[in-house]
């Protein structure tokens, strides 16, 4: 259950990282801040779940404008710009973190809705149903991510622009409007991770610092590009920590999915289902 | 000296599930003048990248001056004496255009004594040789294409190899560029450097080389001198798609 | 020959300051905190300035070399300069570790690996009861001779201890190891055909580099007299290294220091006047602007302008 959710929050980072070679390290701290405009909304009435997809929109555009900035700053250059983009992404994080800080405060928030806080038994498992709720959400989202991937043009290209870029120009396709496209997706999804994000539990500012973890140690785990790949990575990593979670305890939980990503990029860093 | 400078056997590579060269073996003497030809994408660079250590052969092996040097890194094997261009130029681009010879100067040509002095005369005697003196304190980044490629030799050159690798230096230049840079190659040669030239501008590989060998979909489809390479009805079918 | 002359005024000038009983107790408590910046970017810049791989794992190096000496003290009531020394120690090690393991990859994955470093640090001192588990450990200082405080004391080790790691970092940066980390931060690939050992170089300096930010941790817990995870392994050290080392400028040595020295003073003042929060925000905001307009820093660009004005 857990993992599934994992698996949804790092989809969009698959794309963005895994696809398009960006160092997106920024991607928690947007989907953060998706989870609090989350809130917000949910302080008019909105329902968490339609907020996320109604914020898919906007999230998108600005996932379209910081590509097109990152690209026309960095992209464009020569040798740095391997470290000053890494810097940007970080710096861009650090000042959401810290904006939400002053915006909103430190303590942690959460929503309401009807599925929130009920659960349903399943056998000799009581199952919360927020978690069953993220759980279809992620499930969907990745199935119509790889499905959009593979059959659709812009799906496609999307995939070829990552291997080969010569050949997609010479194609008639424009490779940077395509990177930009891609990344709106990739934005506008974790818009809807953060939204679900908020439902499964509360959120505070700084928590997307634990996330860059969970979320890198998935796309790493997969294999970068790989759709279904991030699903079953999200899953390894959801019953790791359940299990350390229950034998442990939680002050050793958060190390998880570091330990993980340093062990898979020591022993075989294409990830599992890597190309 | 006995056997040849490079012996190249049953070297395969792969991509995932793309097979990039498979079962090339090739042998180049001491002194040799040796081309290599074939179409885009049949595996010329990705030859040349195993050779030098930029990539790992998964099969095969490649055996230079009588010693294994499958496996080592790409540093090792320059140290040892094989030196490459880039087909796509990559200068240091920070640096000068003396800096980036001093670097090979440093760290292959004078491993364990490194006075600057005389690694600076060093660099500027190998400007000369490849007509860029006068652009020693340039900013490499400020370097026209024909100056790039030349840049790249002479990097390449600093390195003192025994053998040098030259990949699709005259691409794209102008024909006086062009027999240019194959006087410095020439001129090479015949201080006992043997070189491979990987190039698509036939006249220059032609009038270059002392044996050629083609490649096609990583495979070697022909080998001999130059004469017979080009009547031949498989090297001409790769290149014509026919 | 002029840095050394430089090097000693501002040794002499670190150790003399502390000793005159006139200078105000505050100056050397906030001056500590800069010289360890200092220290910090200056670090930082030996694997991110120089060899181009990003570090984002101050706070791990720093933390481990701060709880080394915590362990040192409590364990064998081992004097300051061992503890450095050994905190130095183990930071390195960490930093050949963590290299190891991922510097033959692209520097994305290293600089993941550094995040994941830190958390996994903090974890493991959360869980370790010895120095104190997440609720800290209070430390006693021992008595302190020449100088009228043991800050004033801490405050000259760290001067010197600057001075030190800014050496170092201009040996290398003008060396042979220099040259070669610039070539492979410019082109990793050219780097290695032109016999540059790339990976040796970089194992190098992400050990240099982890055990100068290994050393600065060390007096930290006698500064504090307490040491506590959340706030040895906060992001704060993060964002001073980065800060400090891209806004002074990456390329040369005077970076850091005048980033350092600038963000310390800057902190300083928004604190008092608008508010802590805000003092981070300015210096993430001036981050993000450096990295996307001035990525040579402000010692790059004074050098720029030097040149321009020669023609």
């Amino acid at each position: 259950m857990l993992g599934c959710f994992y698996a949804a929050v790092s989809i969009g980072l698959s794309v963005s990282f895994g696809l398009l070679d960006v160092p997106h390290v920024a991607h928690p701290a947007i989907m953060v801040l998706g989870s609090y405009f989350t809130w917000v909304l949910g302080t008019y009435g909105w329902d968490p779940l339609a907020a996320g997809l109604a914020l898919m929109v906007p999230f998108f555009l600005l996932g379209v404008l910081i590509y097109r900035f990152y690209h026309a700053v960095f992209e464009s250059r020569g040798s740095d710009a391997g470290v000053r983009g890494l810097a940007f992404f970080f710096g861009l994080a650090f000042i959401i973190e810290v904006g939400l800080i002053l915006v909103f405060g430190v303590d942690q928030r959460s929503v309401e809705a009807a599925y929130i806080g009920k659960s349903f038994a399943l056998g000799e498992y009581r199952i919360p149903m927020r978690m069953v709720v993220a759980f279809g959400v992620a499930l969907l989202l990745t199935f119509s991510l790889t499905l959009y991937l593979s059959k659709t043009f812009t799906g496609r290209a999307i995939k070829a622009v990552a291997q080969d870029e010569p050949a997609l120009r010479l194609m008639g396709a424009n490779p940077v409007r395509i990177k930009q496209w891609a990344f709106g997706i990739a934005t506008g999804v974790s818009a809807l991770a953060g939204a679900m994000l908020i439902i499964v539990s509360p959120v505070e500012p700084a928590i997307d610092r634990l996330y860059i973890g969970r979320t890198f140690c998935v796309v790493v785990l997969a294999g970068l590009g790989s759709m279904t790949g991030t699903l079953a990575a999200g899953l390894i990593l959801g019953i790791a920590e359940s299990i350390v979670l229950m034998q442990f305890g939680a002050s050793w939980a958060p190390a998880v999915a570091f330990s993980i990503l340093l062990i898979v990029l020591g022993i075989r860093p294409q990830g599992l289902f890597g190309r | 000296m006995s056997g040849p400078l490079l012996q190249i056997s049953k070297v395969s590579k792969s991509f995932g599930g793309f097979a990039a060269l498979t079962d090339v073996s090739i042998d180049v003497a001491q002194g040799e003048r040796f081309g290599l030809i074939g179409p885009n994408g049949s595996g010329k660079t990705t030859l040349i990248n195993c050779v030098s250590g930029a990539l790992r052969n998964e099969a095969g092996s490649i055996v230079f001056d009588g010693a294994e040097v499958t496996g080592l890194p790409a540093y090792q094997r320059t140290r040892r004496g094989i030196a490459r261009s880039f087909q796509v130029p990559r200068p240091f681009r920070s640096m000068s255009v003396l800096e980036n010879l001093i670097v090979p100067l440093e760290y292959v040509a004078h491993k364990g004594s490194l006075h600057i002095a005389d690694t600076r005369s060093e660099a500027l005697a190998l400007l000369k040789q490849m007509n860029l003196s006068e652009k020693a304190d340039t900013p490499s980044s400020q370097l026209s294409q024909v100056e790039l490629r030349k840049l790249e030799l002479a990097r390449a050159m600093a390195a003192r190899p025994r053998l040098l690798i030259s990949d699709e230096a005259m691409a794209g230049l102008s024909g006086s560029e062009v027999d240019e840079v194959l006087k410095i190659l020439f001129d090479l040669n015949a201080t006992g450097i043997t070189i491979i030239m990987i190039e698509h501008i036939m006249q220059a590989v032609m009038r270059f080389s002392q044996r050629v060998v083609c490649l096609d979909a990583g495979r070697i489809i022909c080998e001999g001198a130059p004469a017979e390479i080009v009547k031949n009805a498989e090297v001409q079918r790769a290149y014509l798609g026919v | 020959m002029k840095f050394w002359i430089g090097a000693g005024v501002v040794l002499l000038a670190g150790i003399g300051l502390p000793l005159a009983p006139v200078i105000n107790e505050y100056v050397f408590y906030a001056g500590y905190m800069v010289l360890t910046f200092v220290v910090l970017a200056t670090a930082w810049n030996i694997l991110g300035g120089y060899a181009g791989y990003v570090n984002f794992g101050p706070p791990a190096f720093f933390g481990a070399g701060a709880y080394a000496a915590v362990v040192l003290f409590k364990w064998l009531q081992a004097p300051l300069a061992v503890q450095i020394v050994g905190a130095a120690a183990v930071a390195g090690l960490l930093g050949f570790g963590v290299g190891l393991l991922t510097l033959r990859l692209r520097g994305i994955f290293f600089a993941i690996a550094t995040v994941a470093v830190v958390f996994i640090m903090e974890t493991l001192m959360v869980n370790w009861r010895y120095v104190g588990g997440a609720t800290g450990l209070q430390l006693l200082r021992p008595p302190v001779e020449l100088f009228d405080s043991y800050t004033r004391m801490l405050f000259a080790v760290m001067a010197v201890m600057s001075v030190a790691a800014v050496a170092i970092a201009r040996y290398i940066q003008v060396s042979w190891l220099g040259r070669g980390l610039r070539a492979l931060r410019d082109s990793e690939e050219a780097a290695e055909s032109t016999g540059v050992p790339t990976l040796k170089l970089k194992l190098f300096a992400c050990t240099v580099s982890g055990a100068l930010m290994g050393a600065a941790g060390a007096p930290m817990p006698m500064y504090l007299s307490f040491i506590e995870p959340a706030s040895t392994f906060n992001l704060s050290y993060t964002v001073g290294s980065l800060g400090g080392a891209i806004i002074g400028g990456m390329s040369h040595w005077l970076g850091p220091i005048v980033g350092a020295i600038l963000l310390g003073t800057l902190q300083q003042v928004v604190t008092v006047t608008i508010s802590n929060e805000m003092n981070v925000l300015v210096v993430g905001v001036l981050l993000v602007f450096f990295v996307v307009a001035a990525p040579e820093g402000i010692v790059g660009l004074f050098l720029k302008i030097k040149k321009a004005i020669r023609k």
